[in-house]
């Protein structure tokens, strides 16, 4: 036993270094980059917060949802139209955007959550779809209709800290993106992550052991929802405009492949993801035309060999050393 | 009245575009359960295929084959070279991974639909392309005071021979119920003799013929192409599919042509901006009710 305890400790300090370096790296990189780059890790962080978003519903519960632009457009234009109409500060209006997407989520969601499969999926796209039309028509004149609303703030502590240039909005997303991949870990392994698994594994099973499906399922929806809105609240302030063609069906299916093609339910597998679907078009500029082209094509190339995605989640692996743990310090 | 009734034929003619579009998702979803992403795609691209023989090979055709011959050889060719490509796809996007399930499948369809998308811009190039004015002449037709357009009486009557003839395939011949056997068990249909490969071949080579023929279709009828306007399509002949309940050939039928007429009678008496908020909303509480599309059998559920 204690053999086994000293290869898990060895394993996990090999880790820890890798994220140590992985983190040092991130804080330096904006002095070595220039601005356009960081813009595009900026884009980045935007994209590995919604892909984690995404992940809960997708990647943990097994739930299709093509439509998760759709929270992220309530996020956004929370904060957009409150902060532009009624000037409520940026930083307060980060907890109201999560809890209006969220809000939102339970509300749209109650009714259909007990639906299968891909009637789910068509459910979510035409929910995204609503969301979407509907700010394009500009309901009661508060949603400025296709030009959107503009003139958003940048995010401020009182007057001394304002978010304001790139370099900034860089480590603001990326702190946001490290506690929420510090809160989903210690979710995955919670009861309530257990139960997530165990009901995209077999939902039949799931319910026979005493998981109440449809309150595990909304949860899901909600809190990924929530996340969505956080990030959409974060991208309105970058730009200081939302318009509702940022939030299409394309993008939805975007985010569908940053959780495909990284591996379901791993959150690093999210992070390679979401780098593949936002740096790989910058890489490819000098390609012009056929730059989408080539994106498409190595979709299907990827999905030809890493069919399980890049880093697929191990499961089971955690499971068990966890056992051996336990009776290693039940064996003294 | 009239009113009425000419907006439920203009809405027949949207959804036999739907119909037939929703009938290549839902035989590809019957045997294969996958979602076709670039189904939508393949119907831009023979609505592009269309586009480009009527325009540099119509008049050889009209005077051969007479004033019909243009357009329907335009159509004959479209559909067998969108079949091709549909083959092609399964071939090169979906058979290496139909054993390591269904999810991996989607990511492919929807790299293959960018692919295709892009295709169609890099070709053809980024702007809207305008199908020639005079394949059908622009008669308009009275009847009992209605006025209906010669070229929507050729849709409809070209869509529902189409869609008649795929019903006859799928329903009364021994290779339709060895498709629908597949459906049914894939499994226990190859135990019976039935060569799975044929009948993918085929579905993939049948559903994208239909949309292809449908694109030549949305092309004359609105005279206007984009290279993105495949997904708009693709999106409502799903949504039509689920609402007849997806692997449900008669479904999908009646899904598209419901759909039509739900979109035209929307925008005549709620609002044109709000026509497909209101479709969408209608999907939902048809799912609601009825979880499994209005055609759609309920399953018992497999422990």
């Amino acid at each position: 036993m204690k053999l086994n305890k000293s290869i898990k400790e060895k394993d996990s300090i090999f880790k820890n270094w890798l994220i140590i370096i992985a983190v040092i790296l991130f804080i330096i990189l904006p002095f070595i980059i220039n601005t356009y780059w960081v813009d595009v890790l900026f884009f980045f962080g935007v994209y590995a917060l919604l892909g984690l978003s995404l992940n809960i519903v997708l990647g943990e519960v097994g739930l299709f949802d093509l439509g998760h632009m759709g929270f992220m457009a309530i996020g956004a234009y929370a904060t957009a139209i409150l902060n532009t109409t009624f000037g409520i500060p940026i930083i307060i209006l980060l907890p109201i955007s999560a809890l209006a997407a969220g809000a939102f989520a339970w509300l749209v969601c109650s009714p259909i959550i007990h639906l299968r499969g891909d009637y789910l999926c068509i459910v979510t796209i035409g929910m995204g779809e609503i969301v979407r039309l509907t700010l394009n028509n500009n309901p009661f004149g508060i949603t400025g209709g296709p030009n959107g609303v503009f003139g958003i703030d940048f995010p401020s502590l009182g007057s001394i800290f304002v978010i304001d240039n790139s370099t900034k909005f860089y480590y603001y997303i990326w702190l946001i993106v490290g506690l929420t991949i510090f809160g989903l870990v210690n979710l995955q392994r919670s009861r309530i992550g257990r139960a997530w698994n165990c009901i995209r594994e077999d939902e039949v099973a799931a319910e026979s052991t005493g998981i109440d499906v449809r309150s595990y399922k909304l949860l899901a929806f909600v809190l990924g929802a929530g996340l969505a809105g956080v990030a959409g609240n974060i991208y309105a302030t970058k730009l200081m405009m939302v318009s509702p063609e940022s939030f299409n069906f394309m993008e939805s299916c975007m985010l569908f492949c940053i959780v495909l093609i990284g591996g379901m339910g791993s959150i690093p597998g999210v992070l390679i993801g979401a780098a593949a679907i936002s740096l790989f078009p910058e890489f490819f500029r000098t390609f012009a035309q056929y730059r989408m082209l080539i994106f498409g094509a190595a979709m299907i190339v990827m999905m030809i060999f890493r069919p399980g995605g890049i880093w697929p989640r191990k499961r089971g692996a955690v499971k068990f050393e966890s056992l051996l743990m336990k009776a290693g310090e039940e064996n003294g | 009245m009239k009113i009425i009734l000419e907006q439920l034929l203009n809405g027949l003619t949207i959804g036999s575009f739907y119909a037939l579009i929703a009938l290549g998702y839902s035989m590809v979803y019957g045997v294969m359960k996958l979602i076709n992403f670039a189904h939508g795609d393949l119907f831009a691209l023979g609505s592009y295929l269309g586009y480009t023989l009527l325009v540099f090979g119509s008049t050889y055709a009209t005077v051969t084959f007479g004033i019909w011959g243009g357009m329907i050889a335009a159509m004959l060719i479209a559909a067998i070279g969108i079949g091709i490509a549909g083959t092609l796809i399964e071939r090169i996007a979906y058979r290496p991974i139909y054993s390591v399930g269904r999810l991996p499948a989607v990511v492919s369809a929807l790299g293959a639909s960018i692919v295709i998308q892009n295709g169609i811009m890099v070709v053809w190039g980024p702007r809207p392309q305008a199908y020639p004015a005079n394949v059908v002449p622009s008669t308009v037709l009275n009847v009992a005071g209605m006025r209906i357009t010669l070229m929507q009486v050729i849709i409809l009557l070209i869509s529902f021979m189409l869609m008649g003839l795929l019903y006859y395939i799928i329903q009364k011949t021994t290779f339709g119920a060895a498709i629908r056997a597949c459906a049914l068990d894939r499994d226990t249909a190859a135990l019976m003799g039935i060569n799975i490969e044929t009948i993918i071949f085929f579905i993939f080579a049948l559903g994208p013929a239909l949309g292809g023929m449908s694109g030549v279709m949305v092309g004359m009828y609105y005279r206007k192409i984009s290279f993105i306007m495949g997904w708009n399509y693709g999106l409502k002949a799903f949504t039509a599919t689920i609402l007849g309940g997806i692997g449900n050939i008669p479904g999908a039928m009646l899904g598209g042509l419901l759909l039509g007429v739900l979109e035209m009678l929307g925008s005549t008496y709620l609002s044109t901006a709000y026509k497909d908020v209101f479709v969408f909303l209608v999907l939902i509480l048809v799912l609601i009710f009825r979880p499994r599309g209005l055609l759609g059998e309920k399953v018992a559920e497999k422990v």
